[in-house]
């Protein structure tokens, strides 16, 4: 199991190196002065203290679809709703934002609520027709995360439209609906404590409670499960409702804590990132928060490259697909990983 | 006629020598076996299941690697390793799962892999022509243009046999092709099996049924325990010996059968009235009547694949179309999810153990608590109590003696043995009402199997009531109180006092030679009752 | 509403949905054939933008339109190749590899035009080609037809070609019948000689040159110019239409009208001022009720003979 945790690892560092290797020469490519650019991508978070901040904005909705996205896949369902379902939760927490009237805090608790209202029910629709007609979890999300984004647009352009702007944005949410900007010069809000809650959330209830067990056995293998007696059709159900409250909060904290006004024309695209986020973490919740910390370095390192460099900030796209494509690669350093083991069979052996 | 043909050549066709295949969780499954067949025989291979049939033929094709022995093919020595090398040497093999796309029609399927072409396109036509003009020279009809998705379960087993005589095999290998057939199209197989061997094509026919047996082939060998116990011509064997030399116990095991004596079982743990299954037109299970009384050990005998699998999937909820009632402890259980049944008091050890026993890749911990995982004191409803599962998980691995280092261990790590303990130390640890176990003991070493005996003679003398399905017979029949056979889906025989059974009379009941009236089985299985 | 229906029973709007149709149909006929052999594409939509933007490109490079749609063909070709190359030797899941391939053509797209035209936005700068618009003399007589079908753009023709083209293929060579042997049950097709991984590979690159045809028409043919993010999901439609087809060419000919038709509606119903969302969902919606029925057969049918 050791060298399994040490492969893994390995595995992981390796990919990195050589995505890292693959950027590297593409920039030797396109720049003019590559040591230069390839510099400021790497301490790019490092060279302001703006720019740190920006990291750690960053990281917070890539957290958010991350945890999402580990709990259904740690449930073994391809449910990529994330997307949609963030996007929602913003909606319904612009909404609550501008229309209600109530005191501060309550105000904000309101329209993350409304959030986690939305989100879970876009994650019910592809859980229930998964859990009782068998339909691809994969397909029906995907679809979904259309009708959510066409659905949100509609309200935004239609019934929260502020017509005294030029370009599509809603009506300013109320000033007591934000959550507060804490930290001067940066836009680092009081949602990373709400963030950090979720990880712990969504950590204990898949490795601490029986709900989550039932999860991650239902994942694991799913005969066994339901031999076992678990429920494994709830669990299907409730595993996609849970993910998708967790992203539609996402999508109210991001909203509530950096926009005055609903300003998306398109989906964000968090949701997908979710998946990388997540499939770097192993699904696993407590790293979840590490791993979108990452994608935000690169994203921000790279943003910071193109400023000081003529190297695009889209170079990041080549190093993650890189990453992706190999950290799941099960046949990636496969051989590598045999002798490790022979190895740790040896010793063993000449241990006892 | 098998003299003339000899004589036209040296030697068998086939003869597969000194084979031996041993898997690797240890188990030996051909120990020296030597095989002979006869060009334009028909020759029987039988066994009980697990006697090592399987295995042999699929180092024959390919699909398995010998350790040690050697495959000859009309009298030259050939290395087989993998299924096209076997057909490029004239092998062809109809396997027990068809290997058939559904959507496509049944002349595609034959002549898939070497289709015949017009340019670049398919020629339909000619394909046809092809299934049609095979399917008359050998007596084996086919409707080219049928998809087979549309067509019944014979004609897709005849579509197998012409995909394999497109393809040049002499030498045609079916895998129990009557286990899936009705009775008409078993009579049209034979048919086309004698026809087949007319024309001078050599089969080798795997069964269990030995009225099929005495029927179709020339010659039979019998294997048992990896090994061949003999080859007869088949004329000059009856049923019987046949049954005898199939059916042994290899070793006489002294197996602790629980000591309670006829007043102590009172209760009725277990009760199935009038059981019924039907799928795909065929009766699998059918007028299934037994019960399972605290205390005892109840053994259903029988060939595999005879219902047995069926109605243990059926009694622990995880299939559930059937009819008929059924009881745990006194409770209706007919309708009832696994989970439920389990709340009855009902545990199971699974025949398939990486399927449903265990989750790979999970924990040992993981594994053994996942019948419990919310009851205290592993959990207080929505907590897990991680120390309560750590000394759980511990003193189990102590109890059963599951040789683990670590509860956290993945349990596909351990050996097969010992990841059946894991599953046995989980169904027994909760102090069941009613185990079905399913052979308990199937592909692991000595060890654990004595352990696992013990610790079912131990469950039952504190007052479990048990249901052991085993193809084994030394277990069945030492372990039980009472025995039941299970024949094409019914209940054949019933013993109430299994010590004074012999295995031969067994052997009878198990490959359908004999069998008691129905009556008699439901007067002695209810009076039983008491 | 009276005008709406005028609007919508006009040839104008018919051929206005074949316009919007092609390169949903071709990304379509590249999802059936990915899905048949067994391996699910959802790199389609990558696809498309990589193609769609290759187009561009080589065509200014070159001043040839037909040599740009060509690159776009092989770089589609290329996308499915290397989807293949990490499923099938790697061992990446196909989705997850599918997502990053997504991911990777959504930026990567917009660092090439940064590379090429020094902006992030279009390619607008780029002396790219258009593919030229067919007439069909005699189509373009017959009155109505004539103005659906009797003016389109080259690709748009192909489009409904590659309908035929894919069915013949699938379904009439020897080549498709082992393709769907090895997207069915791959164990049988092994056992009789056929390398299940090479006709795998052959048919995502398929796939891949399919979805490229509808990347090229999306920069070349709808428009004349790139811009970032131009596929805007119709990969994902495409791999709706697919479902909602029931996999077969002709099907999802049809499937991919529907969405047509809804995407240009939606185009005509905004200028009067109805939202368009609501008619943009609909192929969607369609969608999962179609998948939902479908799959519930399914299992019903699996659970009865089980």
């Amino acid at each position: 199991m050791k060298t399994d945790k040490r492969f893994e690892i390995l595995r992981t560092g390796v990919a990195i190196g050589v995505a890292l290797l693959i950027g590297f020469i593409v920039t030797c490519l396109v720049s003019e002065a590559p040591l230069k650019a390839f510099g400021y991508f790497l301490r790019g978070p490092f060279t302001t203290t703006r720019r740190f901040a920006a990291f750690l904005e960053a990281a917070i909705p890539l957290t958010f679809t991350g945890l999402a996205i580990s709990l259904v896949f740690s449930a073994g369902q391809f449910n990529l709703g994330a997307e949609g379902q963030f996007f929602i939760g913003a909606v319904a927490a612009t909404a609550a934002g501008i229309y209600l009237d109530l005191p501060p805090v309550i105000h904000t608790l309101v329209c993350l609520l409304a959030g986690i209202a939305a989100g879970a029910v876009a994650g019910f629709i592809p859980g229930i027709l998964k859990a009782k007609w068998n339909a691809s979890e994969l397909v029906s999300s995907l679809m979904l995360n259309y009708v959510f984004l066409k659905l949100g647009m509609y309200l935004v352009t239609y019934h929260m439209r502020d017509q005294s702007v030029g370009a599509l944005v809603s009506l300013p949410l109320k000033e007591t609906s934000l959550l507060t900007q804490f930290i001067p010069n940066t836009r680092i809000h009081t949602g990373v404590f709400i963030l950090l809650i979720t990880v712990l959330f969504c950590y204990y209830y898949l490795f601490r409670t029986s709900q989550g067990y039932e999860v991650r056995m239902t994942g694991q293998n799913i005969e066994f499960a339901r031999y076992s007696g678990i429920p494994v059709l709830s669990v299907i159900l409730s595993v996609q409702v849970l993910a998708g409250a967790i992203a539609g909060l996402g999508g109210a904290v991001e909203m509530l804590g950096i926009y005055k006004r609903f300003q998306w024309l398109a989906s964000p695209g968090y949701g997908f990132d979710g998946v990388i986020v997540a499939t770097l973490a192993k699904n696993n919740p407590a790293l979840v928060p590490v791993t979108a910390l990452f994608l935000a370095y690169l994203r921000v390192g790279a943003d910071v490259m193109a400023i000081y460099s003529d190297v695009s900030a889209e170079m990041v796209a080549i190093i993650q697909a890189v990453i992706i494509l190999l950290v799941t690669a099960e046949a990636f350093l496969s051989g590598y990983r045999r002798r490790m083991l022979l190895r740790e069979v040896k010793q063993s052996a000449s241990a006892s | 006629m098998e003299g003339g043909k000899e004589s036209q050549r040296e030697g068998p066709i086939l003869l597969m020598e000194g084979i031996t295949k041993i898997y690797p969780t240890g188990l030996v499954a051909n120990s020296n076996v030597t095989f002979e067949v006869r060009e334009g025989e028909i020759h029987a291979l039988v066994g009980e299941n697990g006697a090592g049939k399987t295995t042999l033929m699929k180092v024959l094709f390919g699909l398995e690697k010998h350790d040690a022995g050697n495959i000859f093919v009309k009298g030259e020595q050939v290395n087989i390793t993998s299924p096209r090398q076997a057909i490029g040497h004239g092998i062809g093999m109809v396997h027990q799962h068809f290997m058939l796309a559904p959507s496509l029609t049944v002349a595609e399927n034959i002549v898939l892999g070497q289709e015949p072409r017009k340019g670049i396109w398919f020629d339909q036509k000619k394909a046809a022509e092809t299934c049609i003009d095979l399917g008359k020279k050998y007596g084996l009809e086919v409707d080219p243009y049928a998809k087979i998705a549309d067509v019944p379960v014979g004609v897709k087993q005849r579509v197998e046999i012409l995909k394999a005589l497109l393809r040049g095999s002499e030498i045609l290998v079916l895998d129990e092709p009557t286990a899936v057939l009705t009775p008409q199209e078993t009579v049209e197989l034979f048919a086309a099996l004698k026809a087949l061997k007319e024309g001078g094509h050599t089969i080798i026919f795997i069964s269990h049924k030995l009225a099929e047996v005495k029927e179709i082939s020339d010659r039979v060998t019998v294997m048992r325990s990896g090994r061949v116990v003999g080859t007869r011509n088949t004329e000059e064997i009856s049923i019987r010996d046949l049954s005898n030399m199939m059916v042994g116990r290899d070793v006489e095991l002294e197996l602790p059968r629980p000591k309670m004596s006829a007043e102590d079982r009172r209760e009725v743990r277990l009760l199935v009235k009038d059981l019924k299954y039907v799928r795909d037109n065929k009766d699998v299970l059918k007028d299934i009547n037994l019960q399972v009384k605290s205390g005892e050990i109840v053994g259903i005998a029988g060939i595999e694949g005879n219902g047995q699998a069926e109605l243990v999937e059926i009694l622990t909820g995880l299939c559930e179309c059937h009819e008929g009632t059924i009881q745990i402890c006194g409770e209706d259980a007919t309708e009832k999810k696994p989970g439920e049944i389990r709340e009855l008091g009902l545990s199971h050890i699974p025949q398939d153990r990486m399927t449903f026993g265990v989750a790979a890749e999970a924990s040992v911990a993981e594994n053994l608590i996942s019948t419990r995982y919310n009851k205290p004191p592993i959990s207080n409803g929505f907590l897990l109590n991680l120390k309560a599962i750590f000394a759980t998980c511990l003193d189990l691995i102590n109890k059963f003696e599951i040789k683990a280092n670590d509860p956290k261990q993945p349990v596909n790590t351990l050996s097969g043995g010992n990841i059946q303990k894991v599953v046995v130390a989980r169904e027994f640890s909760t102090d069941p009402e009613v185990i079905i176990a399913n052979q308990p003991t199937r592909g692991i070493d000595i060890g654990a199997s004595e352990s696992i005996h013990k610790y079912l003679v131990n469950a039952t003398e504190n007052g479990a009531a048990v249901l052991l399905i085993s193809a084994d017979l030394s277990e069945v029949m030492g372990l039980s109180n009472r025995l039941l056979v299970m024949y094409e889906g019914r209940i054949v025989a019933h013993f109430p006092d299994a010590e004074a059974v012999t295995e031969e009379e067994l052997g009878l009941y198990m490959l359908g030679v004999k069998h008691q009236e129905p009556d008699e089985i439901v007067a002695s299985l209810m009076g039983e009752a008491g | 509403m009276q005008a709406l229906l005028r609007a919508i029973l006009s040839p104008s709007f018919a051929a206005s949905i074949l316009r919007v149709t092609t390169p949903i149909l071709f990304a379509a006929l590249g999802a059936v054939v990915a899905d048949l052999s067994g391996v699910v594409n959802i790199a389609l939509e990558g696809t498309m933008l990589f193609s769609a933007f290759t187009g561009v490109a080589v065509s200014a490079f070159t001043q040839s339109a037909w040599l740009g749609l060509l690159a776009a063909v092989g770089v589609g070709a290329l996308v499915g190749l290397t989807l293949a190359y990490s499923h099938l030797k790697l061992g990446t899941d196909a989705v997850l590899a599918g997502i990053a391939l997504n991911l990777l053509a959504a930026e990567g797209t917009v660092f090439l035009l940064y590379v090429v035209a020094g902006d992030k936005g279009v390619s607008s700068s780029l002396p790219s080609k258009v593919l030229p618009d067919w007439h069909i003399p005699v189509i373009k007589e017959i009155p109505v037809l004539g103005a659906i079908l009797g003016k389109q753009n080259a690709l748009t023709y192909m489009s409904l070609i590659a309908v035929v083209l894919v069915y013949l293929f699938l379904f009439k060579t020897s080549f498709g019948l082992r393709l769907r042997a090895v997207g069915e049950n791959p164990d049988a097709a092994d056992s009789v000689g056929i390398s299940v991984h090479r006709v795998q590979f052959v048919a995502l690159a398929i796939s891949g040159a399919l979805a490229g045809m509808g990347g090229a028409h999306l920069s070349m043919g709808y428009v004349s110019w790139f811009s970032r993010n131009m596929t805007s999901g119709r990969g994902f439609i495409a791999l709706a239409a697919e479902t909602l087809g029931y996999r077969h060419p002709v099907g999802v000919f049809l499937a991919s009208l529907l969405f047509g038709f809804a995407d240009a509606l939606s185009n005509y119903m905004q200028s009067l001022r109805v939202p368009g969302e609501f008619v943009q969902m609909i192929p969607y919606l369609l969608t999962l009720v179609a998948l939902t029925i479908y799959s519930g057969r399914q299992r019903k049918g699996r659970r009865s003979s089980k």
